[in-house]
């Protein structure tokens, strides 16, 4: 059973819709590179708050603490910029890349559909319903923890990376008022951030059991969906 | 016409030599580069002086102590002479009525020309009845004062920040100047206390050019508090190896290691310490083998243990930091999807043997 929106662009493109394209190349290239930026981000932001047991031999013939904290920056940019690509492609792709930044809020039918979906989580109910994007309880989901959790973390992120960078630069101007924000003192901060990284594993645990099991669940192609970019329907 | 800085230093037997002296020091420590030498110099020649007048609040003197220890001889001298101390209750001559006749006089004739000083801040539970003064409450003072100055310099994490008797639960609501104070430009000095060179130069730049240094964005002098301890420090190059002090008594810590394992706040504490240093340059906290403590950070008695890392936060209990925070709610949703995994895999195993399950209540 398809969803109303679905339903009516599944009509209008075939009687018998089988595969629906949903998610178009950049939007899948963004993901994996995403996904791959974020695990650096997590394991090296681990490593930057409780380091490595200490490296023997001459400090100048030793670089761990450096390349360990060039490859978080690194990815934090890469993340920050593939963002910023991303929300441009929300703009100019399919309504699909739309899901994630928009909540149908005011739209009653949508939170009955949120609930019925965690009905189905909780083995409340039989059968899920097919849609073609994310369903309305994984759009939310994506919605408070990736979106919000994003601009949480490059807020937070860039903020401390101004301090390093230091006072007057781009980053110090642009995300400095986060530091003020919470009180002025930037050890918050890095507490704050730090939690992030772990509503942010979290978030990806679920992720990744959500995605698999509804593969195996819900009748219709997930994971092979952000490779190949078609939704399929197996009946 | 009162008399200026240079005719009060050549009456104490300062020669123009060490005069000049001073001059070339206090522009390289305001990082002004060498060409203002001289522009400092005709402003001490030609200006009168302007009066500093410093009132102590809720403190431990801690301030005045380092102040009085500013390791340029000179400097000192010339501060103590430009600040003449027209009032300062702890380091005057005069005591009781003549004091705060001095008080009264000051803020007559200089009225919005003289600089406040405060060292310590104004409690104002019990209507301020934790600091009384001349008879009075100290904010009344404070407030009074302020009225008619041309700036202020908040001296020390107490007037800056609240310091420790505004740590939680503050039970005398020990404040802040600039939250007392709102119509007055400010200029904050933290740490516990601040270091002499650096009250001395920004009270020598605001008489010399008569207008506050630049300020960042909480109210700090950019040329002090522009650059935290952790991007001077001579550990550094530790820190970017990966080599840390693991122990108290280790080798890593005879050999110098970065203390950052040990709970070091340079990384997010703004100062000087690391370039100007302490006692005439002769170390600084990290240089004795302790970690910085954060002391010009605002709420640092708040922030949780000297010797952590990953610090605790407040909002979720007394000990609970992010790791602690964050792996349990890791670790339960770990949890919970296996749980859920196990019995998805179970519904499903049933149905599949054609076993009867209970009907969902759609």
């Amino acid at each position: 059973m398809l969803a109303e929106q679905d339903q009516f662009e599944a009509e209008r493109s075939a009687r018998m819709v089988k595969a629906v394209y949903v998610y178009e190349a950049p939007l899948r290239l963004w993901h994996w590179v995403n996904a791959l930026a974020i695990t650096v981000l997590a394991v090296t932001g681990y490593f930057i708050g409780l380091p490595l047991p200490s490296v023997p031999g001459e400090a100048s013939e030793q670089f761990l603490m450096g390349y360990i904290r060039f490859a978080h920056f690194a990815a934090a940019y890469i993340f920050a910029i593939g963002f910023i690509g991303r929300i441009y492609w929300a703009i100019v792709g399919n309504h699909h890349a739309r899901q994630i930044f928009i909540l149908p809020v005011w739209n009653a039918k949508w939170w009955g559909e949120v609930f019925y979906e965690l009905r189905w989580y909780l083995f409340l109910v039989k059968e899920p319903k097919k849609y073609v994007g994310h369903n309305p309880l994984a759009q939310l989901m994506m919605f408070l923890f990736f979106t919000i959790g994003a601009v949480y973390m490059i807020c937070t992120g860039f903020a401390l990376y101004g301090e390093g960078l230091g006072e007057g630069s781009w980053a110090s101007q642009m995300f400095g008022w986060v530091i003020s924000a919470v009180g002025g003192n930037s050890l918050q901060v890095h507490s704050w951030h730090r939690l992030g990284m772990w509503v942010t594993v979290s978030f990806v645990i679920v992720h990744v059991y959500a995605a698999i099991r509804e593969d195996i669940m819900s009748r219709q192609s997930l994971i092979s969906t952000m490779i190949s970019g078609w939704r399929m329907f197996k009946d | 016409m009162t008399e200026t800085f240079y005719e009060v230093l050549r009456r104490q037997g300062i020669t123009r030599r060490s005069f000049l002296k001073f001059c070339s020091l206090t522009a390289t420590s305001l990082g002004l580069g060498s060409a203002f030498a001289p522009k400092i110099a005709h402003a001490l020649e030609t200006k009168p002086r302007t009066p500093v007048l410093w009132l102590h609040g809720l403190e431990c003197t801690c301030c005045s102590e380092s102040f009085i220890r500013s390791a340029h001889p000179l400097t000192k001298d010339v501060v103590l002479s430009m600040l003449s101390l027209d009032y300062d209750d702890t380091l005057m001559a005069a005591a009781g009525h003549q004091a705060e006749a001095i008080l009264e006089e000051v803020k007559a004739k200089y009225k919005g020309n003289y600089i406040l000083a405060v060292e310590g801040n104004p409690p104002l539970n019990e209507d301020g009845m934790f600091c009384i003064q001349s008879g009075r409450p100290f904010v009344e003072k404070l407030k009074e004062t302020a009225k008619d100055a041309k700036a202020i310099i908040s001296w020390g994490s107490c007037a800056s920040w609240g310091c420790v008797q505004a740590a939680k639960p503050n039970p005398t609501r020990a404040t802040p100047v600039h939250k007392v104070i709102f119509d007055k430009p400010i200029i904050k000095v933290p740490g516990c206390p601040p270091i002499a060179e650096v009250m001395t130069a920004v009270v020598t730049y605001m008489l010399t050019f008569e207008r506050l240094p630049e300020l960042d964005r909480q109210g700090r002098p950019k040329m002090f508090y522009g650059q935290r301890i952790h991007d001077k420090c001579y550990r550094r190059p530790h820190f970017d190896a990966g080599q840390f002090v693991e122990q108290w008594d280790d080798d890593q810590a005879r050999m110098g290691y970065c203390l950052y394992k040990m709970g070091c706040k340079g990384p997010t504490t703004y100062n000087a310490c690391s370039t100007v240093r302490w006692n005439d340059g002769v170390s600084f906290p990290i240089q004795s083998g302790h970690g910085c403590i954060g002391c010009s950070e605002d709420g640092f008695w708040d922030k949780g243990s000297f010797y952590d890392r990953v610090t605790d936060i407040q909002q979720f209990g007394v000990e609970s930091n992010a790791d602690t925070v964050g792996a349990t709610a890791a670790g339960v949703v770990g949890a919970s999807i296996a749980a859920h995994a196990a019995v998805t895999a179970l519904a499903r195993a049933r149905q599949k043997t054609g076993i009867d399950t209970p009907k969902g209540e759609d």
